[in-house]
């Protein structure tokens, strides 16, 4: 029983699949996939709207949507209602088959990343034995697409915009691929589905996920903090610094194409979320074995756990506010980058050393004394100085 | 070490989050159109024709003079002024407007009609729900919506109204008195005339 319901809709989707000819078995069965992918997360988009509205509001004290539905809850019914209807305009000067085009490419893009997340058990699209290479490798072409938009709106606050968000995206790619090197690293493999089912073995009650050791705690924060920039999210927003450069790049877009922009950061958000979960967080496996809690999915652990890190998303949106330019470049060459470097070398230590408190405390010690070091450093180059005003005294 | 602010402000954001759902003072927002803060006196939106009692045609104190017209800054107010005379609500003959109207899509509460106007005739209104779905007749005010009376003037402005009533009522005083010491003047100097047309004829015959 407590297995039917954990493979529900893998077994729904062979009885459909089963009903059509053989020839058509294999397009039918990515169809179906696919689609139940793109509603699955396009409804989390939705709930998320209302979710990180609500919870900024309360943050600051306010209700939030309160109008629409009860508790606000049609909230994102209306504003796509809103975005559907608003009128379309495209620059005169603009290239207009790229400007078409980026924000479907950007979308696109984010969605293919979920090929390989293993949703629940046996849930995976493709399980591709370098699963993890092929997520980062479509991750990058987000930039590819924020580029297209600021470059084809003819705008010099497009183009600004897009240069910054390059210029964020790619230096914290590296810190995002290097912090989850270290997990490849202990499993021994790139396919995203061995790497879950790695974790979820348990010793006692407790699961064997890679967040619970030193180096797998750093990563994990690391990570977080690379996708947080990944993402253009607060406060890593600069890219659409509404006091210095409008929107950023998406500043020539309206209407709905301004709101595919929206998803596909959203969506963006989730993959990488979903790949911190896979590779750190055990994935779709219970964060405790109690026989008792075996009846409940594994899809639905992978998504409390998505829900809780798009919690922490807006908790930190709503306590900090933005970088500066020099600042966010700072941190991830600085800090984040020695930071994962110094990881890599802790999981080896890891490995080879025998299990043991000793071990804790050799790789605990590597993890936090660089860290406790380099933001020291990192305050030490500040110079705080009194401002001298020349002309408004 | 990094990060201990950002987990100070992080407690903070939880315990903001978590109070307002537990204190309902922390959440100071007015949920507009059921609740509404009392009304500021000193308040504005945009202007109206003040009517002193009765018909709203008769009573309006404009007199189509068309100094507001010539001095509003973006020009959003529209006169035209009557051909005949009509008794006004003290019972003088005076022009008054034909056509008055105010867009108030282009009027930006400057209150400068109401300050040039020598006639105490337009005033600042307070009313501030005017969206409408027809944004050109919507907000184009004519003579009928922008007509209110002084009693109207007086229960959102009472200090400025209690002013003008005062002022107003002081020169019809004057003015009474005015008249009446002419009419005085008048009587006087035809009294004087009657008495002494007779004796006119009386000094001119002998000759
Ligand atoms: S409102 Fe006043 S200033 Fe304007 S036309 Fe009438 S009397 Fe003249
Ligand atoms: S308030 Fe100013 S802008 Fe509006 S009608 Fe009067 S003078 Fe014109």
């Amino acid at each position: 029983m407590t297995q039917a319901i954990d493979q529900i809709f893998v077994l729904t989707k062979h009885w459909l699949v089963g009903l059509v000819p053989v020839g058509a078995q294999p397009l039918c069965s990515a169809i179906l996939s696919v689609a139940a992918i793109i509603i699955v997360f396009a409804t989390l988009f939705a709930i998320t709207t209302w979710l990180e509205r609500k919870g900024l509001g309360r943050m600051q004290n306010r209700y939030g949507p309160n109008r629409v539905g009860p508790f606000g809850l049609l909230q994102p019914i209306a504003d796509g209602v809103k975005s559907l209807t608003k009128e379309d305009i495209v620059p005169i000067t603009a290239d207009h088959a790229v400007h078409f085009l980026a924000p479907v490419l950007l979308v696109a893009a984010s969605l293919m990343g979920y090929a390989v997340l293993p949703i629940g058990r046996n849930m995976v699209l493709v399980n591709l034995n370098a699963g993890v290479l092929y997520f980062f490798a479509v991750g990058s072409l987000m930039e590819l697409a924020v580029f297209m938009a600021g470059w084809s709106s003819r705008s010099k606050y497009s183009l600004l915009g897009a240069m910054r968000a390059i210029a964020q995206m790619i230096s914290y790619e590296v810190p995002l691929v290097l912090a989850s090197i270290v997990v490849i690293m202990q499993a021994g493999s790139l396919s995203t589905v061995s790497i879950v089912n790695m974790q979820a073995t348990y010793s006692g009650i407790w699961p064997h996920w890679f967040v619970f050791t030193p180096w797998g705690f750093a990563g994990f924060v690391l990570f977080m903090v690379a996708a947080t920039a990944e993402s253009n999210r607060s406060p890593f927003d600069l890219p659409e610094g509404e006091s210095e450069i409008i929107a950023g790049y998406y500043t020539e877009y309206s209407g709905f194409k301004f709101a595919l922009f929206f998803l596909g950061e959203y969506i963006g958000m989730f993959a990488t979320s979903g790949m911190a979960i896979t590779l750190f967080l055990g994935g779709w496996s219970a964060p405790f074995s109690f026989s008792f809690l075996t009846w409940i999915p594994s899809y639905f652990w992978f998504f409390a756990k998505l829900l809780a890190l798009i919690m922490v998303f807006i908790w930190i949106r709503g306590t900090l506010p933005r970088l500066r330019m020099d600042q966010l470049m700072n941190l991830a060459w600085e800090f984040i980058l020695p930071m994962t470097l110094l990881n890599l070398l802790t999981a080896g230590i890891w490995h080879f050393m025998p299990a043991g408190s000793l071990r804790w405390l050799v790789c605990g010690s590597m993890v936090v004394v660089p860290c406790i070091l380099l933001s020291s450093r990192m305050k030490h180059k500040k110079k705080l100085q009194v401002r001298i005003y020349h002309y408004s005294e | 070490m990094i990060g201990e602010g950002i987990l100070k402000g992080m407690a903070e954001t939880a315990r903001n989050f978590f109070g307002s759902y537990v204190s309902k003072d922390r959440l100071v927002t007015l949920q507009y159109p059921e609740q509404r803060d009392p009304q500021i006196e000193a308040a504005r939106s945009f202007p109206f024709l003040v009517c002193d009692g009765g018909d709203w045609q008769q009573a309006m104190r404009c007199v189509a003079c068309q100094i507001c017209e010539k001095e509003c800054p973006p020009k959003c107010i529209f006169i035209e002024k009557s051909k005949d005379k009509k008794p006004d609500a003290n019972g003088k003959l005076q022009f008054y407007p034909a056509v008055f109207n105010i867009d108030i899509s282009v009027c930006m509460s400057c209150q400068i009609c109401a300050e040039v106007c020598p006639f105490d005739a337009i005033k600042m209104d307070v009313d501030h729900d005017l969206s409408s779905d027809d944004r050109f007749g919507g907000l184009l005010l004519n003579k009928q919506r922008l007509a209110k009376s002084n009693e109207y003037y007086n229960s959102i402005h009472p200090t400025e109204a209690a002013a003008v009533d005062a002022r107003l009522a002081g020169e019809r005083a004057r003015q009474e008195a005015k008249a009446k010491a002419a009419a005085e003047a008048k009587s006087a100097a035809e009294a004087k005339l009657a008495a002494a047309t007779p004796v006119q004829p009386a000094i001119g015959e002998p000759r």
